[in-house]
């Protein structure tokens, strides 16, 4: 449904006095999506993941550059075909309540979203029953965003998305700071639209909520997906896992052997040459920081990793 | 309850704020160089004797302390007694209230505007921030934001009344016509070129800052989220954009009334226009001490009032403020 090939962004800006800085938080990024899949895209908080979803739907800043490509069932996206597809193929679901106007009725802003997913005719019978089928009261309609809970703000932002036809769905980062009970009914919203036959997109830098839905998991490091592994791999000692980064990453889980992993994350400004994990790599050579390693399939697992063996 | 006790805070603040400026500007005079009797007598004071002089002044009390001085204005305040102007020859109150009529359609249509084109110029240049319209639009209320009233209100004199002569060079009114033969058509035609000296010079401060909180909307959240929704950017400012700026553009629409009110004095200054600004500049010239005190508590109302406005009806309108008192 959805494949995302090699998608690089770089983001081009003036630092002090007129230098010029070049800033690379997505880089070689590879992504597949199928209908009836939730697919987990987790790295750390503030590491650009969002920006997949914002170069997926064509709605990155303008002084955002892309390469590589993006393609929608069988189609290469194009920024037109972008524009004809947002909220109405590929919908978001953002992370917080800031992202619905402050000055505008809930009910409205989710109407709204029906007219713009092509329900012109039927955008207000198709209001009502996302309301319904999320549970939300009626009397919400007329309520601001700021009188919602957290439950009932989660749901709306779901149900603006899912309240149109959209067969690819991108939550990015759905569960922030959220009671456990909320963030267990927004995962469980998740699964279903996956069951639906829609491709879910699950942005998160919370590995637990990822495995309790996914069933791909795709690791972010330093802007690229290092390792794309199905959810059962994860379990046990982590045998299943391939790449140095998840493997440590698995090991360093409170649960498993709680050991984190020395050194920290390149800066987007100042990527190493080679391998972007390399400087924190056990098994790092000098050719993994002479040449970026690229995604090879072993097993079940994609991996970006030259050491890596099935 | 609450917007009751919410209006009687008001009240006492702007009482407390009444009672400041009368004290200040009342010093002020004092400590002037101003001779009230002089300014009152005017050209005949060679005729008058010192004794005679130092008589009128007994009369006034003007030799009483500062204190005792003030308190007697301050009595006379509370019965609204603004006093006599010298220069009028009438009460203050009654030509504050002449003046201030005549300056209302002036600054009324300035207001309106500066208001409404100001807005349409900052919401066109927001929306296409960076664009050649932005630039020329930016390039345009810079120019304007720098220019003083006076002289862009002597420049258009030139223009319009003196070469091009579609504008007449002076006054409310033609000059020998009794006032009740003046048509409305031409009290508009007089009106013409000084509000739209006002209005061209609000408009620059109003564009500015719309175009500003505009941008800021288009870089929230929630403008983005709408964005994915499939929204494009005449429906992300009609649906999202107006409705977030219209509230700062009320407050600042009000909060102009100030500046509107500065800009007056100049404009009609040179357009001899008999409003209230240029009776500022006449008691301040001819030392009217009564005229000008009454008329810096006039203006102190004015503005405080056009604040107050903008705050209750940012109240009447936002949904957080509104509801969220309620709840």
């Amino acid at each position: 449904m959805l494949e995302v090939r090699s998608l690089s962004i770089h983001f081009h800006r003036y630092a002090r006095g007129l230098r010029r800085t070049v800033l690379t938080p997505v880089v070689d990024l590879d992504l597949k999506v199928s209908a009836g899949e939730v697919v987990a895209v987790v790295g750390s908080s503030g590491s650009g993941k969002s920006l997949l979803a914002h170069a997926v739907l064509g709605i990155l800043p303008s002084n955002a550059h892309i390469e590589g490509e993006i393609w929608y069932k069988g189609q290469l996206l194009t920024p037109e075909r972008q524009a004809a597809m947002r909220g109405r193929r590929i919908a978001l679901i953002p992370q917080s309540v800031s992202f619905l106007d402050p000055l505008m009725r809930v009910g409205a802003q989710v109407l709204r979203a029906a007219q713009l997913s092509g329900k012109n005719r039927h955008s207000a019978a198709a209001q009502r029953a996302i309301f319904q089928r999320y549970q939300l009261p009626l009397e919400v309609e007329r309520w601001y965003p700021f009188q919602l809970s957290g439950g009932m703000a989660r749901r709306t932002l779901v149900s603006m998305a899912v309240v149109g036809e959209a067969e690819l769905i991108l939550a990015d980062e759905p569960t922030p700071g959220l009671h456990p009970e909320v963030v267990q009914e927004t995962l469980n919203h998740l699964r279903q639209l996956a069951d639906e036959q829609r491709g879910v997109v699950l942005i998160t830098h919370d590995i637990q909520a990822a495995l309790q839905v996914a069933d791909q998991i795709a690791v972010f490091y330093a802007g690229t997906t290092v390792e794309i592994a199905p959810v059962t791999a994860f379990s046990g000692k982590g045998e299943g896992l391939l790449h140095p980064y998840t493997q440590a990453l698995w090991r360093s889980l409170p649960q498993n052997e709680f050991i984190p992993l020395p050194g920290m994350q390149p800066s987007p400004q100042d990527l190493p040459q080679g391998c972007l994990f390399a400087p924190r790599c056990p098994l790092a050579t000098a050719e993994c920081t002479a040449e970026r390693p690229t995604m090879r399939a072993i097993a079940q697992n994609q991996v970006r990793c030259i050491h890596a063996q099935g | 309850m609450n917007i009751l006790r919410y209006l009687i805070k008001k009240l006492l603040r702007l009482i407390l704020l009444l009672f400041t400026i009368s004290v200040l500007s009342f010093t002020l005079v004092s400590l002037s160089p101003i001779d009230p009797v002089q300014a009152y007598v005017g050209a005949e004071m060679m005729r008058i004797g010192p004794e005679q002089r130092q008589r009128i002044a007994e009369r006034w009390g003007l030799n009483d302390p500062p204190v005792v001085r003030y308190m007697r204005w301050l009595s006379s305040l509370m019965r609204g007694d603004l006093g006599t102007s010298a220069i009028y020859n009438q009460p203050v109150s009654q030509v504050i209230r002449q003046r201030f009529f005549t300056s209302l359609g002036l600054m009324g249509t300035a207001w309106v505007l500066s208001g409404v084109l100001g807005f349409l110029l900052g919401v066109l240049s927001g929306a296409r921030a960076g664009s050649w319209v932005d630039q020329i639009i930016r390039f345009y209320a810079y120019l304007l934001a720098s220019t003083p009233a006076f002289w862009l209100a002597l420049l258009l004199l030139i223009v319009f009344a003196v070469f091009l002569k579609w504008a007449p060079v002076c006054c409310a009114t033609p000059p020998g016509v009794l006032p009740e033969q003046v048509t409305f058509a031409q009290r508009l035609h007089h009106l013409v070129l000084p509000a739209l000296t006002l209005s061209i010079i609000g408009i620059a401060n109003i564009t500015l800052h719309t175009r500003q909180k505009l941008i800021t909307i288009l870089n929230s959240d929630y403008i983005l989220f709408a964005r994915a929704q499939g929204e494009n950017l005449f429906g992300l400012i009609w649906h999202h954009g107006l409705r977030n700026i219209a509230l700062p553009a009320i407050t600042l629409q009000f909060a102009s009334i100030s500046e509107l009110f500065g800009g007056s004095v100049l404009a009609e200054q040179v357009f001899a226009y008999p409003g209230l600004g240029q009776a500022t500049v006449q008691a301040g010239l001819r030392s009217d001490v009564p005229l000008l005190l009454g008329i810096v508590l006039f203006s102190t109302l004015f503005v405080f009032t056009g604040n107050a406005l903008a705050d209750i009806l940012y109240h009447l309108i936002d949904p957080r403020i509104r509801l969220g008192v309620e709840s």
